[in-house]
């Protein structure tokens, strides 16, 4: 049986670490709220712009081409996997990496890939490999987004992305990240960017009404289809954020748990020793008294 | 009639309002009750909203795209 001594330093080891994963969930907790309301706050905005960008679509007959929507034989890939900047959430960053090395494997396979990572954990893991992104006019460093997460920087990054694909660097933009369905559960999605899909004609709508247009139907399209995308990769990276903070906070309960089980077993066995070394004296004790009566 | 004013970041207003004026892309114009469907592109400038006791409210905007269709406003602003 392990000694006493090294049983209650294992014991004090463990509960500082269940002190630490027990911090890291409140912060995530804490963390995890505001990320929600950002993306519920976002949610509505891309809603309406979908809505609205369909029902123009609709009313237009094909003319709602653009460079984004141009179809091309798939030579060159573009994948954007969003990860977080830290570790410990999981397998929330280990999914994407995963999912990205599956696609490179299986759906783009003898295709010139490129790799654009946002997070730090998927930089660290692709800027040593042949996909990275050195070469194109793409920007690297993504992993400042996350320190201030506001619409701006976030469109300039989609951006530099729309004109790669417009000036024919790239065939096909995919994006894989984590989609936010609540604190427990988050979804590995895999979306295609660029070509855009035209959103799908549902054949028993009504007839929509005539709208005005202000100045032309040309003009807003060409207006609205670079705003639906910069939201749509801006409403990834919201829902990435939320997912990282729901997954940390997820696996650090978990971890505070597992700690708290240890301390119990090892308390138990702890008590156990001390309870025999104290059976162990008292017989000593009473041995030696033994002797001294005979 | 109502009218929603909202952001990528959030929802920045949505209530009643009598006439609301936008700086449109070719000019500035405003929208009464009753307007026929319209669909119009803003650029930088300021959005004013009059609701019925005549109180006026203003909000800064860097573009964006105003829908109206059967006295609802929606503006995805910047």
């Amino acid at each position: 049986m392990a000694n006493l001594k090294e049983i209650r330093s294992r014991i004090t080891s463990i509960s500082s670490t269940r002190q630490i994963t027990s911090a890291m969930k409140m912060v995530s907790a804490a963390k995890l709220r505001r990320a929600q309301d950002a993306i519920t706050q976002m949610r509505p905005y891309a809603n309406k712009l979908k809505e609205l960008l369909s029902n123009l679509s609709e009313s237009t007959e094909g003319s709602a081409e653009s460079a984004y929507t141009e179809k091309r034989e798939v030579e060159r890939v573009l994948i954007i996997p969003i990860t977080s900047n830290r570790g410990l959430a999981g397998a929330f960053n280990s999914n994407i990496i995963k999912e990205t090395n599956r696609l490179i494997k299986e759906r783009f396979q003898e295709k010139d890939v490129t790799v654009l990572a946002i997070g730090k954990k998927a930089d660290d893991f692709y800027k040593k490999t042949s996909y990275n992104i050195k070469g194109t006019t793409l920007p690297g460093k993504l992993d400042k987004l996350f320190d201030d997460l506001t619409f701006e920087p976030v469109s300039e990054v989609a951006q530099k992305v729309m004109d790669s694909f417009a000036y024919k660097q790239f065939d096909e933009v995919v994006l894989v990240y984590n989609q936010f369905v609540n604190a427990a559960v988050q979804n590995v999605i895999t979306e295609q960017y660029l070509p855009i899909i035209p959103p799908k004609m549902e054949e028993e709508k009504e007839v929509k009404s005539d709208y005005i247009f202000e100045p032309s139907q040309e003009f807003i399209i060409s207006e609205l289809i670079p705003k639906s995308l910069k939201i749509q990769l801006y409403k990834a990276i919201l829902d990435s954020h939320a997912s990282e903070h729901g997954a940390r906070m997820t696996a650090m309960h978990k971890a505070t748990d597992n700690a708290t089980e240890l301390i119990g077993d090892l308390k138990l066995v702890y008590n156990k020793a001390r309870q025999a070394s104290i059976t162990n004296e008292i017989l000593e004790i009473v041995g030696g008294a033994e002797a001294l009566n005979n | 009639m109502h009218i929603e004013i909202v952001t990528p970041d959030k929802n920045l207003y949505s209530g009643e309002v009598s006439l609301a004026t936008f700086p449109g892309s070719d000019g500035k114009f405003g929208i009464k009750e009753n307007h026929a469907p319209l669909v119009a592109t803003l650029k930088e400038g300021k959005i004013k909203l009059v609701d019925s006791s005549n109180q006026e409210q203003f909000f800064d905007v860097n573009g964006g795209v105003v829908e109206v269709n059967h006295n609802k406003i929606i503006v995805l602003a910047e």
